[in-house]
């Protein structure tokens, strides 16, 4: 975190710090009974599926919209409507939607923000948030001319012109290709050592996994929040995957009572997934039972679940619980 | 609270901008007051020299006053509803402009093209009427009075015409719809201009003072009505 940004957040406060939200529009619910607390320099991944109320709660939080309950503190500052001003100036929305005036040129563009924001050297600020983003050559395009990629990097570009302190972004790898994507990753992850909190809204859950420090998943109210492989160890058992040549003439003299192994199954005519409380601990005890019962031992390994097993998980049991 | 003048100049820059690029937008704007001159200059070029004695009795010039009255009102009912479709209007909002000074910028924006049109189709009636009316017909139409009114008059129409346009605006979903209605809204200031131009009103100084601190007084209650009627969330999402 540089230390303007150590002054900035008052020492530890959090960047965000949520208790309760919820916005409803008329019967509707958008979202609700939503908290959590986001440091500086943290990026947190805000997942969820379409309609989950993701782009709602980004909304309220950049004091677009009025919350219907609970409260906030947005940079430092209590999500209230007169202070609305003072919290958009610290923060900074890259929508979904680009959003650009595609007759004026790119600077154009920025040019009006950079005044929007009030920011000093706008020449300067402009100048660098497109070296960021890689469109230096293009600053005197029109926007009504460039690819879909090119003008979401525009938004992002327009995004850092005001040097913020919180940065909401929702889905800005949306439409990039690869080498792109990758691009505005990199960018991410150098906003986070400069100390920018950064509130990532996306469907991209591998790129959740990659960015974010810890991650949330709403559907409608929070489901879970955590470091990625917390949610993982919360939601999955631990286990081992052992596969052998040939099938174990009896698994279950060799895999009953073994140092951190809790129980097993068959995965398959010589495939045995390991129930473990420690796999440092069962790896290397499986390993010595199955040479002891003389098995010829294929592969051992911790089973890995990605991010999006949870998130799928999660979501499907919404569906079931919905369903009954 | 304290308004921003680089954030209402950001706005208005960057809405001249966009004309300068679609020429077509003001050039539409112009077409209207160029079809409003055709009337008058017909009458005009066609009256003889006697009819300058009856011509001394009216007020032909005032006509020319619904022009800053219908001018603005089709930019000034997009402004809102317009960037709103397109989508532009969100990223806006996330900024720390305030309602008045996103209001302000597009008013101006609205205000200074419409003032230019407005004085341009005038100073070209002056100078047919001139050129081609006869003598005592010109004199008779050109009067000191009747040009000071254009002159103080043009603002105040067209500051109001504008506020009825953005009030419209940003109630409106639909931006044919917002133009209809903005156009329709100033039908009432077109009307009272024709009567006073055909002499069905009779202007004195106390009309001209009291219509002024009207239009004036219109003027800021519009300020105030479009800005209670920016609601950002409605804006945003389409509901509330």
């Amino acid at each position: 975190m540089t230390s303007e940004r150590v002054a900035a957040s008052g020492g530890n406060a959090p960047a965000l710090s949520v208790h309760g939200l919820g916005k409803r529009f008329g019967d509707r619910v958008a979202f609700e009974d939503v908290s959590f607390e986001i440091g500086y320099g943290e990026v947190f991944g805000f997942l969820g599926p379409n309609g989950a109320g993701k782009t709602t709660t980004v909304r309220t939080l950049g004091t677009l919209l009025a919350p219907t309950s609970g409260s906030a503190t947005v940079a430092g500052i209590p999500l209230a409507p007169e202070n609305g001003v003072e919290i958009r100036r610290r923060i900074s929305i890259m929508p979904e939607s680009p959003g650009l005036y595609l007759r004026l040129s790119v600077t154009e563009n920025l040019q009006c923000f950079a005044d929007l924001y009030e920011a000093p050297g706008p020449a300067d600020r402009i100048d660098r948030a497109l070296r960021a983003v890689n469109l230096a050559d293009r600053a005197h395009d029109a926007c009504g001319t460039l690819s879909k990629g090119l003008r979401q990097r525009v938004a992002l570009a327009r995004a850092l012109l005001s040097d913020p302190e919180v940065l909401f972004l929702d889905e800005p790898t949306s439409g990039l290709d690869p080498a792109a994507a990758r691009g505005v990753h990199e960018l991410i992850d150098e906003l986070r050592q400069g100390g920018v909190t950064i509130f990532l809204t996306t469907h991209r859950l591998e790129e959740a996994e990659r960015l974010c420090d810890r991650v949330a998943i709403l559907n409608t109210t929070l489901r879970t929040i955590g470091r990625p492989d917390e949610l993982r160890d919360r939601l999955f058992a631990r286990t081992l995957t052992v596969r052998t040549l040939v099938p174990l003439p009896e698994p279950g003299r060799v895999f009953a009572g073994l140092l951190a192994v809790d129980g097993w199954h068959q995965d398959g005519p010589a495939a045995y997934i390991l129930a473990v409380s420690d796999p440092a601990e069962a790896a290397p005890a499986a390993t010595r039972a199955l040479v002891a019962a003389g098995a010829d031992v294929l592969s051992i390994g911790e089973s890995r679940h990605s991010l999006e097993d949870v998130y799928l998980e999660l979501i499907h049991e919404d569906e079931e619980a919905r369903r009954r | 609270m304290s308004v921003s003048r680089r954030r209402v100049r950001a706005i208005y820059r960057k809405e001249l901008r966009e004309y300068r690029r679609k020429p077509t937008i003001v050039t539409g704007m112009a077409i209207l007051p160029l079809i409003f001159l055709i009337q008058p200059l017909v009458t005009v070029f066609t009256l003889p020299a006697s009819a300058a004695s009856q011509l001394a009795d009216q007020n032909e010039l005032l006509y020319l006053l619904g022009i800053p009255a219908l001018v603005p009102a089709a930019l000034a009912a997009y402004s809102v509803v317009g960037e709103r479709l397109q989508g532009t209007l969100e990223p806006v909002l996330t900024t720390p402009v305030r309602r008045e000074e996103f209001l302000l910028g597009k008013a101006l924006a609205s205000f200074v093209p419409s003032m230019a049109i407005s004085y341009a189709v005038c100073a070209l009636f002056l100078a047919c009427v001139e050129l081609f009316a006869h003598a005592a017909v010109a004199s008779a139409l050109v009067r000191g009075p009747d040009l000071l009114a254009l002159l103080i008059f043009t603002p105040l129409l067209a500051g109001w015409s504008i506020w009825v346009g953005m009030a419209i605006s940003t109630r409106s979903s639909e931006v044919r719809v917002a133009q209809q209605l903005g156009m329709l809204a100033n039908l009432p200031s077109v009307a009272v201009t024709t009567l006073i131009a055909i002499n069905v009103i009779h202007p004195s100084l106390v009309f001209a003072l009291g219509g002024a601190a009207v239009l004036l007084l219109l003027n800021r209650l519009g300020w105030r009505i479009t800005s209670a009627t920016f609601d950002r969330e409605r804006l945003i999402t389409g509901t509330r």
